[in-house]
């Protein structure tokens, strides 16, 4: 792939100090970052300067595809708003749950902060600044709620990230997409079996089609379901 | 979900067709990758159509779960076949036994001995899910073929977490455990304790739901490794 000139233009150090990067970054760490972040921003054609983009997310609720970051900025949101769900469920779980039952959805909580983290340190000061998150009409004292609600969240966050990955431009990114994925369509699975169990509903015929395919969803529609349960809509662009 | 299930096949093998087939023909690197899934979509629809119409094999209350994964898996097969057409790879003959074709491996009560089906149901949906992820930077740019993969690996994975959760294992993978599967299996949970994610090394803490949250890709000489004594003439 040639990346031309732009993307030795493309990094700006001056822009991108070491403190805006925190601490959880070493030194070499950082260089490769930048090393991949321009290769990302150099690999869709920006013209924008990797600190152009830096102004342009950073603390702002916009989500733009044009660049990898935004789709990893849309992973974060929607990493974000399960980990929120499941942390919320196992602080004050329905009294109703079956015996294990908890545990599942503890190991599933767990699973999400891991990604709400992961997400949160690779993308420093490219990160977006979410809405606050909000869970109306979930029945959050019943096991029945709970489950739908956690089964509604984890095939969506599937059909998302099998949407998005062919917007991805940088193997590294799609790697990463991929290792999360299956995670999420294993925690689907699970709690699908909780709710009926022994059946064939874990990749029941209403997900799964005739070619033996999961559901794929555009941010586009991803967006338009989960908006709910954000205070505020995200500004996205390039969708 | 029946115009879904009726009209959703044909679309997507038409899209894989004319995007993968350049004029010039598909892209060498997707034939391969997309070969390299038939193989072990061909081990998968075997294995299962084989336990599902073996009598007295699979008990009732894990029948739904595994003809479930069975038609899967016929399904992907049917659709690799249709994209790849004469480029498809032949089917190998099977040693289900992990005998390399002796028909007597560690695993020779297969089709006799429901655990022993379930165990090696886990090892195949847990390396199918590993196998295709690994592919997925192959395909990159190539999103007529990536797309249907990228679909057929989080199906793989609903898989994997069903069988491991028939037989009393998390969903997930915790570390670079086999659980309770025999020495053979070991192949395909190499590396899954993994806990460097991106450029990122992960947190000490909750060391254990750190590996269980991101599933490791196997490459694909990693994956022909763990295949190699399922194949007659593996070993």
């Amino acid at each position: 792939m040639d990346h031309g000139p732009r993307a030795p233009l493309g990094i700006d150090k001056a822009n991108i100090s070491s403190s805006m990067l925190g601490s959880a970054w070493g030194n070499s760490s950082r260089r490769e970052f930048l090393t991949l972040a321009a290769k990302g921003a150099a690999a869709v054609g920006l013209t924008t300067t990797i600190s152009g983009c830096v102004l342009a997310a950073a603390g702002h609720r916009e989500l733009d595809f044009r660049d990898d970051f935004g789709a990893l900025n849309y992973a974060y949101a929607l990493e974000t708003l399960e980990a929120d769900f499941y942390e919320k469920v196992c602080a004050s779980p329905p009294n109703d749950l079956h015996p294990g039952e908890l545990q599942v959805l503890q190991d599933i909580r767990d699973h999400e902060v891991a990604h709400r983290r992961f997400f949160k340190r690779a993308l420093q000061v490219l990160r977006a600044k979410l809405p606050a998150r909000q869970f109306p009409g979930i029945d959050f004292s019943s096991r029945r709620g709970v489950l739908t609600a956690a089964r509604d969240f984890e095939d969506l966050g599937v059909a998302a990230y099998n949407g998005a990955g062919p917007r991805v431009q940088l193997a590294e990114f799609l790697t990463i997409a991929g290792k999360i994925v299956s995670v999420e369509a294993r925690h689907a699975a699970a709690i699908r079996d909780l709710l009926n169990p022994g059946s064939r509903d874990f990749a029941g015929d209403d997900v799964v089609d005739a070619m033996g395919m999961d559901r794929a969803l555009d941010p586009g529609a991803v967006l338009a379901q989960t908006q709910k349960y954000f205070a505020e809509p995200f500004r996205v662009h390039g969708i | 979900m029946t115009e879904m299930n009726d009209m959703e096949p044909k679309r997507l093998i038409g899209a894989v067709a004319r995007g993968a087939s350049a004029r010039e023909g598909m892209p060498s690197i997707v034939i391969d990758v997309l070969n390299f899934a038939l193989t072990l979509e061909y081990l998968e629809a075997e294995f299962y159509t084989r336990g599902i119409g073996t009598s007295g094999l699979i008990p009732s209350d894990m029948f739904p779960s595994f003809d479930q994964i069975r038609k899967h898996e016929v399904a992907h097969v049917q659709f690799l076949e249709s994209v790849l057409g004469a480029r498809a790879v032949a089917k190998p003959t099977f040693d289900f036994t992990a005998g390399g074709g002796s028909g007597n491996g560690p695993f020779a009560d297969v089709f006799r001995n429901v655990q022993t089906f379930a165990a090696l149901a886990q090892t195949f949906e847990d390396t199918g899910v590993r196998a295709y992820k690994g592919q997925a930077a192959n395909l990159l740019g190539h999103n007529a073929a990536l797309g249907p993969a990228l679909k057929i690996h989080s199906v793989e994975a609903r898989h994997a977490s069903q069988v491991r959760r028939m037989r009393h294992q998390k969903g997930w993978i915790t570390g670079s455990s086999r659980g309770d599967l025999p020495a053979a299996t070991q192949g395909t949970y190499r590396g899954e304790g993994n806990t460097f994610q991106f450029i990122l090394a992960q947190p000490d803490s909750n060391r254990n739901a750190q590996t269980e949250a991101f599933d490791e890709p196997l490459t694909k000489g990693q994956v022909l490794e763990i295949v190699k004594p399922f194949l007659a003439g593996g070993r």
